[in-house]
């Protein structure tokens, strides 16, 4: 097909929706926490790093393996993201949210240059557990049971996500929280409280994504500030308001930026960005945004 | 009764001291490289004009811009590559360099002025990204490299900017310029319309002003004193490298300003020289001077939103009003 070999442009196409797995998880926790705290959280990308820096600590120092790590780094990571929201956010809330942006990008220098400091700019190998080497040959291509993994548990992750917010009781008090802090305190429902455990959420979201990145891009300090700009762009084209939007815009952005590989290597790592102007020059609340 | 005499009172108290200030602000800056390396300071007053560049946008038209590496970096390379490559003379370069820094604000500005506030950041920041990807890739920027041992050559012919005192007084020259463009913008009507607007723009709309040709406009002129920032950056070092269009230098920039007080006049400049001061003292600590960078963001954010110079003019501010009224 135009003269490309098959199997390169799936193997591209592949590698895209890899990528798209990662920036739809990363752009729908920036989403969440923006949604509630008004915060763009320049910290994403390194809370990311740190998910996957922290399943690698847990592997190398206390032998957990993968599938602990899943669920262990998360946690842990959450929680010291809850710890920054209390610490630090928590004063910031009533004014100009540009100081947010300010402040969680002070953050993220602060998180990155002690790891680089620790472990150098070069990255670590993170092993792809056991269970998942391997893969299919699908006659077309070959399909790394890995990433097939990656794949399939990003959309279980998103769509979780989505029928949490949009479904349940709890998402329902989050999206009311949103619209007027204010009226959803007076009703009795712990606003603060809600804050402070969106933002953890989030934060869990850019660990677990940093855990499944782990073994695909090797583990590196500075492997969250590259993606969160992309992923930025993302949020832009998207329009930050729509949780389904953050989703089906990141995955079909990996796929076109992979789709760029193939036909045109070396305008792939400016795509997402040209997409993003033309994208505000049509419609400027992004495509799933609310006019503001 | 007092409300109304005591305003007249500091502004004519104000002025007089503003002007006493400048005259010793620019004969501290024409001594200073008797005492000081001049080399660091006149990178300090690449820095300073990029700051005040930058509060220009940020700090009086509310718009805060983490895209304006973008403009010092490209303007920084076209500036080296037409002395170097097409042998252009100095003064030539550095305007070819500040023009194509002006079209790319053109561009910019047209598309990130659609949105607010936060999503103007971030439409910024990828916008500049873009650059940085462009400036990595093409070939006359030689990538990691950057273009070295650009030639300085001579200003106007005559001028040798490869004494270093020469090019000393020729950067302080260039940022008084600029400086002085900014300091008029400020206090033009066209200025009091952008702090109209960053106060607050739906009323600014209902007042009849075209917000969005004022922004745009606004961030033109910021863009273009950014790229002569960056111009003679690269003529001063001889050198554009790939520093100057990374992201991290439009947070630094940002940086500057907070630690200094954006929407302040001086502000900007006293950032910039703290914090190249403190990269210079700091060069040998590596990765740390970006620890220590975010620290002071976050201390700034969460103690001194003001910036040094809006806490001092707070200070002058709360004390003559006192002057003015001992009974109250």
């Amino acid at each position: 097909m135009f003269g490309i070999p098959i199997q390169a442009l799936f193997g591209q196409l592949l590698l895209g929706l890899i990528n798209g797995a990662f920036y739809a998880m990363l752009s729908l926790g920036l989403a969440v926490i923006f949604g509630l705290l008004g915060i763009a959280n320049f910290t994403h990308g390194a809370l990311y790093m740190m998910g996957a820096f922290c399943a690698w600590f847990l592997l190398n120092l206390f032998g957990i393996g993968y599938w602990p790590s899943l669920i262990l780094a998360p946690i842990i990571v959450g929680l010291f993201g809850i710890l920054l929201e209390r610490v630090f956010l928590r004063w910031i809330r009533n004014i100009d949210h540009l100081y947010g942006l300010m402040l969680t990008l002070g953050l993220a220098q602060i998180i990155e240059g002690v790891f680089r400091d620790q472990y150098g700019s070069s990255g670590k190998p993170y092993a792809i557990p056991a269970e998942l080497t391997g893969g299919y040959n699908l006659g077309f291509m070959f399909l790394p049971t890995y990433r097939a993994w990656v794949i399939v548990l990003s959309m279980i992750v998103c769509f979780g996500t989505w029928f949490l917010i949009e479904r349940t009781k709890l998402g329902a008090y989050l999206r009311a929280a949103t619209e007027n802090p204010v009226l959803v305190q007076a009703f009795g429902i712990n606003v603060p409280r809600l804050v402070t455990l969106t933002y953890g959420f989030g934060v869990a979201l850019a660990a677990l994504a940093g855990v499944m990145a782990a073994p695909i891009y090797q583990v590196s300090p500075l492997m969250g500030t590259n993606i969160l700009i992309v992923v930025i762009a993302v949020v832009v084209i998207g329009g930050m308001g729509s949780i389904l939007g953050s989703i089906i815009t990141g995955f079909s952005l990996g796929l076109i930026e992979g789709l760029t590989k193939v036909f045109w290597p070396e305008a792939s790592s400016t795509v997402i960005f040209v997409i993003m102007a033309i994208v505000l020059l049509v419609k400027p609340s992004g495509l799933f945004g609310r006019a503001s | 009764m007092v409300t109304t005499v005591a305003p007249v009172a500091t502004v004519g108290r104000r002025s007089r001291a503003g002007l006493v200030l400048t005259i010793v602000l620019v004969a501290l800056a024409l001594i200073a490289p008797l005492l000081v390396y001049p080399v660091f300071l006149m990178k300090a007053l690449c820095f300073a004009l990029f700051a005040c560049a930058f509060n220009l946008v940020a700090g009086y038209g509310g718009l805060l811009s983490f895209g304006h590496a973008a403009f010092f970096g490209s303007a920084g390379y076209v500036t080296a590559h037409a002395a170097k490559v097409w042998g252009f003379p100095t003064e030539l370069a550095i305007v070819v360099g500040v023009l194509a820094g002006t079209v790319l604000g053109v561009v910019f500005g047209w598309i990130a002025i659609r949105r607010q506030g936060i999503y103007f950041a971030m439409v910024t920041l990828a916008l500049s990204q873009m650059i940085y990807f462009y400036a990595l890739q093409v070939p006359f920027t030689h990538g990691e490299d950057g273009i070295q041992a650009v030639p300085r050559g001579h200003l106007f012919g005559f001028i040798d900017l490869n004494q270093t005192m020469t090019m000393y007084y020729v950067v302080l020259a260039i940022f008084l310029i600029g400086f002085a463009i900014i300091f008029r913008t400020i206090h033009s009507p066209f200025g009091q319309v952008l702090k109209a607007i960053r106060e607050n723009e739906p009323r600014a709309i209902s007042l009849g002003y075209r917000t969005e040709r004022y922004k745009l406009v606004a961030f033109i002129l910021s863009a273009a004193l950014s790229s002569l920032a960056g111009s003679t950056k690269s003529i001063v070092f001889q050198l554009a490298s790939l520093t100057d269009v990374h992201w991290s230098t439009s947070g630094e920039v940002v940086l500057m300003s907070l630690i200094g007080g954006l929407g302040t006049v001086l502000g900007p400049v006293v950032g910039a020289v703290v914090l190249t001061t403190m990269e210079n003292y700091l060069a040998q600590f590596g990765s740390w001077v970006t620890v220590i960078q975010g620290v002071i963001f976050v201390l700034c954010v969460l103690t001194l939103r003001s910036g040094i110079v809006g806490a001092i003019e707070d200070v002058l501010r709360r004390r003559s009003r006192r002057k003015a009224a001992p009974g109250v």
